[in-house]
């Protein structure tokens, strides 16, 4: 297949990343494996985005740590970054609007990318372009997207999928949004459980070529917890984190029970806000 | 107050290549014995095996060696001996233990982690050896003509064992079977890896062999170096095990 026929991926992750660990950063690699294996796809970035504090959950340290920590954890990789938008505001931002900034941003970019081209009758082109982006954002991407622009995809674990299933968690509308204009990319151990997961949920089963499960092998458990809780016992957690991660956390004296009682009794966010909706 | 046992820590095995697990048996086992309060765990010697061992897919020795040395590195405690690798053929187990003892007592390795500021204990003890291994281990000591009886003694009473568990299996289950693990069950310890991470090298080798990447799974430099050397690609003599 001709390389300019692929659809070209970005791949974002949303999650607490705290702190981030080995384990995130195998996802992204995966993730690219796989898409890049179909033919179909290739994937051009990664970008982790660490949630913003609003998010108040239990044992969340500051944003600027799990920053810090995420750039440190990619500085040996070439293809993914972190970004800081959906921390920096300052309210907790629904997933679904993460993804639209990221692939508005992408957009926004291509027009100037064409504008610039050479070959291309500019204003026209930039016109039509910006046109069918304020349509686009505006109709809620009923539209196909502009042809030629990267698609962002959420990149997550198995538990994210099934979090789907938590009561005021998730939107419903937002989880079609983000499984009929975005697209999931859920590695996972147990591919039958996410499987039955999805031909459980109407509105996933609808999309599911936009669902793409990628299977991990390895029996990896990284989970942030077990790495806060190990930090907490005075256990290592060399190797199970990048270096930089683990030196970082170290000289800042990161994690303890202290932090781990942040947000206790807060209420999550969304749970805060899907709720209040409900009875409004 | 009771000055704690030294114990240097010893892995055998393929490092086939070397990986984040296998470094992790070495941090998890350290902490289990600090634990414990009664040992203070000095030295770790990762000992790749000969390739006379002919287990199937085994690079070349002296790669697995500089791999082992790249991952070790950033490490202040680990270090790779090729004395294994370099002997003229394989040689059990045992026979490893007894000759890095022997170096041991010879030239005490320095006391890491020892605080300046305590007061000098009683001469330091002899530094134990101690065989550091995952469960699965303990288990082929049940498989028919895999060890000699004498040797697992050998390796349980004069040294130790410590052995990470991993999932699926029982380590308890496989001392109680046997009488003389059962015997020796006081010096055989078992750590427990909260996190479970179960980085198959063999695993590692069908990625790199599909062009897949193993970043994040082994240290960079290690990486580096397999994809400088050639090693591991579908050239390479790889079938499905």
């Amino acid at each position: 297949m001709d390389k300019s026929e692929k659809t070209e991926v970005v791949l974002l992750a949303c999650g607490s990343f705290n702190p981030i660990t080995n384990m995130h950063l195998r996802l992204f690699e995966l993730a690219k494996d796989y898409l890049n294996g179909t033919g179909k796809y290739r994937v051009i970035k990664g970008i982790i985005s660490p949630v913003g504090d609003a998010y108040k959950k239990k044992g969340l340290i500051p944003a600027h740590h799990r920053i810090i920590m995420a750039e440190l954890a990619t500085k040996s990789s070439n293809w993914v970054e972190v970004d800081t938008w959906e921390s920096l505001q300052k309210e907790w931002t629904e997933t679904v609007k993460v993804l639209r900034h990221h692939q508005e941003k992408l957009e926004a970019g291509n027009c100037d990318q064409r504008q610039n081209s050479p070959v291309v009758e500019r204003s026209g082109r930039k016109r039509k372009c910006l046109e069918e982006r304020q349509d686009s954002s505006q109709k809620k991407s009923l539209e196909p997207k502009t042809k030629g622009v990267p698609e962002v995809k959420l990149l997550c674990g198995a538990d994210l999928l099934e979090s789907f299933g938590v009561p005021n968690l998730w939107k419903s509308e937002d989880i079609t949004r983000i499984v009929a204009d975005y697209g999931l990319i859920c590695v996972t151990r147990d591919g039958s459980d996410a499987q039955k997961f999805i031909y459980e949920s109407d509105v996933l089963w609808k999309h599911q070529s936009n669902i793409h499960l990628v299977n991990e092998w390895i029996h990896n458990d990284i989970s942030s917890t077990k790495i806060r809780r190990a930090l907490r016992r005075g256990q290592s957690i060399r190797y199970l984190v990048p270096d930089l991660v683990q030196e970082y956390i170290e000289k800042h004296d990161l994690y303890s029970s202290e932090s781990e009682d942040r947000n206790v009794g807060v209420v999550l966010a969304p749970l805060q806000r899907n709720t209040a909706e409900a009875k409004s | 107050m009771k000055s704690r046992i030294p114990v240097v820590l010893l892995a055998c095995g393929s490092f086939n290549p070397i990986t984040y697990m296998h470094l992790r048996l070495f941090e998890v086992a350290r902490d289990h014995l600090h634990q414990t309060g009664m040992y203070q765990v000095t030295q770790g010697i990762i000992s790749p095996v000969n390739d006379d061992y002919g287990k199937k897919d085994l690079v070349a020795s002296q790669h697995r060696v500089a791999m082992a040395r790249l991952a070790l590195q950033t490490s202040d405690w680990i270090r790779v001996d090729p004395w294994e690798s370099e002997q003229p053929q394989w040689m059990e187990t045992v026979k490893v233990l007894r000759h890095h003892h022997s170096q041991l007592l010879r030239s005490p390795p320095p006391m890491e982690g020892s605080d300046p500021g305590q007061e000098p204990s009683a001469p330091t003890a002899a530094p134990q050896l101690k065989l550091l291994c995952g469960a699965d281990i303990l288990r082929t000591f049940q498989t028919p003509n895999l060890w000699e009886d004498a040797h697992i003694q050998e390796i349980v009473e004069k040294f130790g064992l410590v052995c990470v568990s991993r999932v699926g299996h029982d380590p308890k289950g496989y001392i109680l079977d046997s009488p003389i693990l059962r015997r020796y069950q006081h010096n055989i310890h078992l750590a427990r890896e909260p996190v479970q991470n179960e980085i198959s090298a063999t695993y590692v080798r069908r990625a790199l062999s599909q062009g897949q990447s193993v970043k994040y799974l082994l240290p960079d430099p290690v990486i580096a170096y397999i994809r400088d050397q050639g090693l591991y690609t579908k050239d390479s003599s790889w079938q499905t095990s």
